[in-house]
């Protein structure tokens, strides 16, 4: 297995009796070095600040704030039905949760019930993005690394996965299509046949990203044993999806907490055991596999006709009783939720969005940053796949 | 690690033996069926309620004047204007276009050097994606707003038909909320009004249950509230902008919701106090509609206001003409009572001519109003009209309103002459005497247009067959039929048509399709017509008129600088125009008063 550096320079630098670090940037001994926010080997807009010593790091801090936009408070100004178009902006590359999970939260506190079809369409375009989010981690976490080429690929199917998106939602990345009380529209003529010519294409490209990727001597010597989260963190970070069923425990919102019409599809989640970088980047890419397989069950067994949209009150003066609701679902990072409070008046009181990379992003990888190498930091911070928008709603 | 990790990446070169993905001309790349481009306005079907206005997030709609388009009734004339700069393209506007005039083509693409150019009106702006003919288009069952009206609960006419007791329920309050819900407060109902009342702000309160305020927004522009919430002829819901959706809002009916909420005490607890008394002195003659709206403004204003009502209780044509089942009695005495509240001093039984000289009230007062009304039928002048039997509608209804008999009994057999809602009314007042007194209804009813053209309104139709009035459609009638010194009948020929070439009235008949309607008596109710007789020959004479009506300045004043008239006497009968125009005298009224050139 790969080691950086000797187990006995885990505990470098020196703790103070406080337990905080003993770092003298007088000595000359360290240096700062920013990684981000303008970084081809950062995830989105945020930034860690590095302190170094030699090549290796010994401590990271990560800053957000560069993509703050504050659309937990813009949503107590607007009303529920204002809320909708804004919500997919918190996360862009798999921005259908914050559409389904705002949208299951004010149903359940309004008391309407989307229809059974609206929930086979929902489903559906959840799993369509997640495919689409893994594609820009592969291509991602290749990238990390200096392989150009992968990126090029998935971002290839991503781009028919978003023409599939186009024709059914009408737009490419901001859907806008899960809306309180349903959804927008069925599915358009053909769309079986091109989403499962999609999905062919999808295997395809994965099958060569597994040969160049992952079957691929330099990959395996940068990522396997690299970036390893002991399972004992899971639950001290509430660290959950991929980073943690690459740790070998089975947590999936999918199966743990069943959601719109996954309890009629058969899967199972995607586990590995060595919880490095190379396993979440195996766990991901098997689970793309299972997306696709989802989507063709949903495509075999979803309606065709029916209601898309219960009966709504008027939007343009919906008030919605006090209550209060956490709604959550799993998405390409883990558990994504939407914690809603209403007062009986037209605007929600409260807006808590949980996005999973908070504590990836934050505190699992400052933990996990220490003591690995400056080279390593993009690879490391790439395996946790975060999405910085959702650290900062 | 093995050797095949070492050879595999290889694989990548096999890329070189295919095709690239590249799409090599994306701006001509066709965007999905229904994808969300730049819009698309059909300004012709656009009415302008602003609601897609309303609904933006990011402000990037503004309702516009446009060249070319003028403001009418149920057209705000504006038109959408929408900046790219801040649009998010998520269609909520198309999503709650009340006339589907509204879309988005599937062009993505537009360049120019121009901002400014990201923000215009679509449809009035001439673009290329016009005429596209894809895009995202609301699906049909798609409605983010309600399109169907709370029911109304109403008597089964077989409970009602024997009765003058109200036919109509009205909302309670969750039917109230639902249907206030469907409301896009577009405020076009508020143009056509012709009392301009705030009808988005009390269907606002009714959504909210508060309604002190409700009641309050009511008393600023009618306080005949109570009678408009059962009567009104609401043209409001003529123009409502849910009408394009479905059904408009049941305006009429939330009105008369806020009134059946609250009592006496809370209206008067909530009306806007008096101000102090100015010593000036109004006479009105005549206690209906615009006669006491004008009491209740120049009464609030401080005017000493005495109204003088010629029949033994206020309320004019609403109480007179109405029949009860439309409009209970007590609901008229709650908007008088109402009325009376604010110092209005109403003297019946005081007719002016008679009791009291129309010079006396001028010596006595500071301004006087007309407020006459339409107390006279009209006839039809055919043969044997003259006949004591051939009756008029106006006359019957006011014996049905005091409950006195007809002369000669209740008619077994009727025949009436008119296609309006006062044929209505009296043709169901009959029906209901006669299904009390003998246990059937004949009641015939001829009109002189076709059923697409009834004057009625369309519920009263369906309600006056419901209860047995049997409707005869372009019928004109020719000749009441008097045998033996009794009327037997009205003969009529069938209307070929109503208007002359020019738009003149001048009905011609088919001869050969005569019908002979029996009925011993037969009652006309073609029109009404002001009795002005109280003016007396010299104050006829110096006054000015125009087309047998008072002539009067905007604000109801007459040639003579002392003199106003309002109501259906100088605008036509409708309760709510007569309000409207109760207003419009009383600030004119006031107005002159104040400037203390009245006289």
């Amino acid at each position: 297995m790969y080691q950086p550096f000797p187990p006995d320079r885990s505990q470098y630098p020196a703790k103070k009796a406080d337990g905080t670090l003993d770092i003298d940037l007088t000595s000359g001994k360290y240096l700062k070095l920013w990684q981000g926010p303008n970084h081809p080997g950062i995830t989105g807009n945020m930034s860690v600040e590095l302190t170094v010593c030699g090549d290796e790091v010994v401590e990271g801090k990560t800053h957000v704030g560069y993509l703050h936009r504050g659309f937990e408070k813009l949503m107590e100004r607007r009303t529920f039905i204002q809320c909708f178009p804004i919500v997919c902006r918190i996360c862009v590359p798999e921005p259908d949760f914050n559409e389904y999970c705002y949208a299951a939260a004010v149903e359940e506190l309004a008391g309407i019930q989307a229809p059974e079809r609206a929930h086979w369409i929902r489903t559906l375009i959840l799993e369509m993005g997640r495919i689409n989010s893994y594609m820009m981690y592969l291509g991602g976490q290749a990238g990390s690394l200096g392989q150009g080429v992968i990126g090029q690929w998935t971002t290839y199917v991503r781009d028919l996965m978003l023409d599939r998106f186009e024709e059914l939602t009408g737009a490419r990345i901001y859907h806008m299509f899960i809306l309180p009380g349903g959804v927008r529209d069925g599915l358009p003529d053909g769309f079986a046949g091109r989403m499962e010519e999609t999905l062919r294409e999808i295997e395809s490209i994965l099958k060569d990203v597994y040969d160049v990727m992952f079957c691929n001597a330099v990959f395996k010597a940068r990522t396997v044993g690299m970036g390893v989260i002991d399972p004992a963190w899971l639950d001290e970070y509430g660290v959950t999806g991929p980073n943690a069923r690459a740790a070998g425990v089975a947590k999936d919102m999918r199966k743990d907490h069943p959601y719109l019409v996954y309890p009629e599809l058969a899967f199972e989640p995607v586990t590995g055991k060595d919880s490095d970088i190379y396993t979440r980047a195996d766990v991901r890419r098997r689970d793309v596999l299972v997306s696709v397989d989802l989507i063709r069950q949903i495509m075999a067994k979803m309606p065709m006709d029916g209601p898309l949209m219960c009966a709504v009150p008027n939007v343009l003066h919906w008030k919605i009783p006090r209550g209060e609701t956490y709604i959550r679902g799993e998405c390409s990072r883990g558990e994504y939720g939407y914690y809603l409070v209403t007062d009986g008046s037209g605007y929600p009181r409260r807006v808590n969005v949980r996005g999973p990379s908070y504590t990836h992003a934050m505190a699992l990888l400052e933990r996990m940053i220490v003591n690995i190498s400056i080279s390593d930091v993009a690879a490391l911070m790439v395996s946790l796949h975060t999405y910085p928008p959702e650290i900062e709603r | 690690m093995s050797i095949k990790d070492v050879l595999s990446p290889f694989t990548a070169w096999k890329n070189l033996f295919r095709d690239p993905v590249s799409i090599r001309d994306p701006l001509n790349r066709a965007a999905a069926p229904r994808y969300r481009g730049f819009h698309q306005n059909d300004v012709a079907q656009c009415i302008g309620c602003g609601t897609c206005e309303d609904i933006c997030q990011n402000g990037a709609i503004d309702m516009v004047p446009v060249e070319g388009i003028a403001t009418k009734q149920g057209d705000s004339g504006l038109r959408p204007r929408i900046d790219y700069g801040r649009c998010c393209w998520c269609a909520l506007c198309v999503d709650v276009c009340m006339t589907h005039s509204l879309s988005m083509s599937n062009v993505y693409t537009w360049v120019d050097g121009d901002p400014d150019a990201f923000r215009f009106t679509p449809g009035v702006d001439k673009k290329p994606w016009d005429d596209a003919a894809l895009g995202y288009r609301r699906p049909e069952e798609h409605r983010l707003t309600g399109r169907v009206r709370a029911p109304m609960g109403e008597i089964e006419p077989a409970e009602r038909i024997d009765s003058f007791a109200e036919i109509v329920d009205g909302y309670d309050v969750a039917e109230a909320q639902f249907e206030a819900d469907r409301c896009v407060s577009c405020g076009l109902c508020v143009a056509t009004c012709p009392t301009h009342m705030a009808i988005p702000q009390y269907i606002k309160a009714i959504r909210d249950g508060d309604y002190d305020l409700g009641v309050s927004l009511l008393y600023e522009s009618n306080p005949f509230s109570g009678i408009c919430g059962r009567v009104c002829t609401h043209k409001c819901e003529t123009t409502c902008a849910t009408r394009h959706e479905g059904e408009p809002i049941a305006i009429r009916w939330l009105k008369r919701h806020i009134m059946d909420q609250v009592s006496v005490d809370q209206i008067k607890r909530v009306l806007v106090k008096p101000t102090a008394p100015t010593g000036r002195k109004v006479a009105i003659v005549g206690a209906g509609p615009a006669g006491l709206t004008a009491a209740f403004d120049l009464a609030k204003q401080g005017h000493q206001v005495t109204v003088y009502e010629a029949l033994d209780q206020p309320g004019g044509m609403t109480r007179w003409g109405i029949p009860e089942y439309r409009l209970p009695y007590d609901i008229i005495d709650q908007d008088v009572d109402i009325i009376r509240s604010v110092g209005v001093d109403i003297r019946c039984n005081a007719r002016i001519g008679t009791d009291i000289t129309l010079d006396q009230l001028k010596a006595d007062h500071d301004a006087v109003l007309l407020g006459l009304g339409l107390q006279l039928g009209r006839a039809t002048r055919i043969p044997g009209s003259e006949h004591a039997d051939v009756r008029k509608a106006v006359d019957l209804l006011r014996l049905a309103t005091a409950g006195e008999p007809i002369a000669g009994g209740t008619p077994r057999e009727v025949v009436v002459i008119g296609g309006g809602n006062v044929a209505m009314d009296i043709a169901r007042t009959l029906a209901r005497l006669q299904q009390q007194a003998y246990g059937e209804v004949k009641v015939i009813l001829t009109a002189l247009e076709d059923r697409a053209h009834f004057l009625a309104d369309p519920e009263e139709i369906k309600e006056a067959g419901e209860e047995g009035v049997i409707i005869l459609d372009a019928r004109g009638p020719q000749q009441v039929v008097v045998e033996n010194g009794s009327v037997t009948g009205l003969k009529t020929w069938r209307v070929k048509a109503i208007f002359d070439e020019q738009g003149r009235f001048a009905p011609s008949y088919d001869e050969a399709d005569a019908q002979f309607h029996p009925g011993s008596m037969v009652v006309e109710a073609i029109g009404q017509m002001t009795d002005a007789s109280l003016l007396g020959d010299a104050m006829t004479e110096q006054l000015a008129w125009q087309r047998g009506r008072l002539q009067v300045d905007v604000g109801g004043r007459t040639s003579a600088s002392w003199l106003w008239a309002a109501g259906d006497m100088v605008r036509g009968p409708d309760v709510v125009s007569a309000v409207a125009d109760g207003h419009r005298v009383a600030a004119s009224i006031h107005a002159a008063l104040q400037e203390g050139i009245a006289k």
